[in-house]
């Protein structure tokens, strides 16, 4: 068993998993969505995708963009959250609520990418 | 892969990077767990996500603009003191991190290689790849580069490379300080290039030698390798798989030292056509026939002894370790001390060799035999450059450099591959005919040595005279070389062979008539080389040479060489 193996597949089936949790619910209820939820997606896929830097294989380098992909649409999430309470202070209203799901399920999908690409990848191994 | 550089970075940043992830996210969430205070110091609920974010991004870059947007309960501010501490950590892990990389050998190495091989990829003239830049490959360096070839350089020294930069050559040299015997290396150089011309193992090393020679045979059959050898079964290693040159210093010293002992007007020509170009013309050598004092019996000296016995000299040996005392008459010593010298006989001696791989006994030898005997010709062997001064005040009737051999060879091979041709033929002439020669090159650059030069009349290297040619124009010898600023003063160039398809013809007659596809060997300084290559590639330069009449391109031109040649006006017939 290769330690840094197990830290590797437990960041991104985390990052999924919480992503799946985050977008899971009816799409315009703000209280089946919570923002604690979202943070803790954006910080474990960002942790994810520095685990996958510096990999210079094929597989590495589609793990990396997948990851950049959910990244970024967990960011604008974020962003979107932070303007419609903050800046704007029309709050979580059902349109900006629905906004906000959808880009975290955005990057659900880039997630769901990176694990299929890990099942692969250990099915592939040899060793 | 080009961005490995790159890649290396984010490996090595992973650790610290993740820290600051993980520093941000506790402090963020902790931030927006802890509950505030408004401003009549009632308790208020704890700062959203966005605030906390805000709050944190500040703080941990040390910007610090105070407690945004309310001011802190006395719990927040616990919690933000124990966050300071933490991301100050965080940060200075991944800065302290990030100049580790930068300063890190391995990382410099990966940026060096990267940039060697952009400048490798970019040439876009031919080059030779030179690996070992010791005193032969610098002066080969040198030499090449005065010439105006472009070349790549390999040397296993880092102190080496860094003198290279030093030095200003004229064109752009990429170095490397890394082991040529690596074939990824050799292949990073550019050995598989389209633009290499040749490779030159020219290390100290004879293994290494062995390793380049082999592996460019194998990666890259098409170029010529020219490979240093000192022993016999180095030599004869390289030579089973086709080495295209194998330059041994010793045989070709103890060669040439024969030579000219037994016919020293031929040695004198062979040594100037040789020589580097444009270097001051070698004193001549006049070794006497006789009796000769070997001092060193070893590779060179056994080389030495197998090059002047049919040249008609006795040898007596001076050697320390007397392996085979029979013939010829050894005497156990070094030869440094008057005793020994005298025990070799020295009064009745025309001649001494100091040929001991030790400098410092050589010139011994060579000081205490010309006090001995002051009419003695002395020939002493040079191993480092290091000690020229040394060797330049004693100033030996003849001084074996071996680096300096390899390179002239080295040049003479790779400049001019005609001249191999040249150096046959000239084997069948005799001593009257070689001397005459000697004088007419000696004359042609006051004092130095003639450049050797070969140029082939096709498209690509004399295209004027190449078109002028196939349209049926008859075009003596002696007509092109004439100076192309002033046709009424003849080129100071000696036109040495000419090969026609198969044909030599040596030493051509200026009566000679030229024909398309000749290819010419000649001597001259470097300006009347380029005189004479413009001539023959520019047609109009070859009309006013020929004709003594301007014809010109156009308008344009015509102007441009009226005022930049007032002596010959257009329309001259």
């Amino acid at each position: 068993m290769n330690l840094e193996k197990v830290i590797f597949g437990f960041f991104i089936v985390l990052a999924a998993t919480l992503n799946f949790g985050f977008f899971i619910g009816d799409i315009e209820r703000p209280e089946l969505h919570h923002v604690y939820e979202l943070a803790a997606a954006l910080i474990v896929s960002l942790i994810a995708t520095v685990l996958k830097f510096g990999d210079r294989t094929q597989i590495g380098a589609i793990h990396l963009s997948t990851s950049l992909v959910a990244d970024l649409q967990l960011i604008a999430a974020a962003i979107t959250w932070a303007v419609a309470v903050h800046v704007t202070g029309v709050g979580m209203t059902p349109e900006v609520t629905s906004s906000v799901v959808s880009l975290s399920g955005g990057a659900l999908f880039a997630n769901i990418v990176s694990v299929i690409i890990l099942i692969v990848e250990t099915v592939m191994l040899r060793r | 892969m080009v961005n490995s550089a790159f890649f290396l970075v984010l490996r090595r940043m992973r650790g610290p990077i993740i820290v600051l992830i993980v520093i941000y996210g506790i402090s963020v969430i902790g931030l927006t767990l802890v509950p505030g205070v408004d401003a009549e110091g009632r308790p208020a609920p704890p700062l959203s996500i966005f605030h906390a974010f805000y709050f944190i991004s500040y703080t941990a870059t040390t910007i610090g603009f105070g407690e945004i947007p309310t001011a802190f309960s006395d719990a927040q501010r616990l919690w933000v003191t124990f966050c300071i501490y933490l991301t100050v950590v965080g940060w200075s892990y991944s800065v302290l991190t990030l100049i580790a990389l930068l300063q890190d050998k391995g990382f410099q190495n990966t940026l060096t290689v990267n940039r060697f091989r952009r400048r490798i990829r970019r040439l876009k003239e031919p080059f030779y790849l030179i690996c070992g830049c010791g005193e032969t490959g610098n002066l080969i360096c040198r030499t090449l580069d005065r010439l105006g070839h472009a070349f790549v350089v390999l040397e296993k020294d880092e102190l080496r490379v860094q003198e290279i930069d030093l030095q200003d050559f004229k064109t752009d040299t990429p170095a490397l300080a890394a082991d040529a015997r690596q074939p990824n290396i050799l292949k990073l150089a550019g050995l598989q290039h389209a633009k290499c011309r040749a490779v030159l193992a020219v290390t100290n090393d004879e293994e290494a030698n062995l390793a380049i020679a082999i592996a460019v045979r194998l990666l890259n059959p098409g170029i010529p390798v020219i490979a240093r050898a000192r022993t016999p079964s180095v030599a004869a290693n390289m030579a089973s798989f086709g080495t295209d040159h194998i330059i041994n210093p010793f045989a070709r010293f103890a060669e040439y030292l024969g030579l000219a002992v037994a016919s020293p007007e031929r040695f004198r020509l062979i040594e100037m056509l040789t020589g580097l170009p444009e270097t001051p013309l070698p004193e001549p050598h006049r070794p006497p026939a006789g009796r000769w004092i070997l001092c060193g019996y070893g590779r060179f000296g056994h080389l030495l002894a197998t090059h002047l016995q049919p040249a008609g000299i006795d040898l007596t040996i001076i050697d320390p370790g007397c392996a085979d005392c029979a013939s010829p008459p050894t005497i156990r010593g070094h030869g440094t001390e008057a005793v020994t010298l005298r025990q070799a006989g020295i009064d009745s001696a025309a001649g001494i060799i100091a040929g001991s791989d030790d400098d410092v006994n050589n010139l011994s030898i060579a000081v205490t035999a010309s006090e001995l005997k002051p009419s003695l010709f002395v020939v002493t062997r040079q191993n480092h450059s290091v000690n020229n001064p040394l060797f330049a005040a004693y100033n030996a009737d003849f001084t074996m450099i071996p680096g300096r051999i390899v390179a002239q060879e080295c040049i003479a091979i790779l400049t001019t591959p005609l001249l191999a041709a040249f150096l046959d033929l000239l084997r069948e002439r005799d001593e009257t005919w070689s001397g005459a020669l000697v004088v007419r090159l000696q004359a042609l650059c006051d004092g130095r040595t003639p450049a050797l030069w070969a140029i082939k009349l096709n498209i690509a290297e004399a295209q004027g005279a190449y078109r002028a040619l196939m349209q049926g124009r008859r075009i003596a010898l002696g007509d092109i070389l004439r100076d192309g600023t002033d046709r009424s003063q003849a080129l100071p160039a000696a036109t040495l062979l000419i090969r026609r398809d198969k044909e030599l013809i040596l030493l051509p007659p200026d009566e000679f008539l030229l024909a398309a596809g000749d290819e010419l060997l000649l001597a001259s300084s470097l300006s009347a080389r380029r005189n004479l290559e413009l001539t023959l590639h520019n047609p109009n330069e070859l009309d006013y040479v020929l004709t003594g009449s301007e014809v010109s391109g156009s308008w344009l031109w015509e102007r441009f060489m009226r005022s930049g040649r007032p002596g010959a006006p257009a329309g001259e017939p």
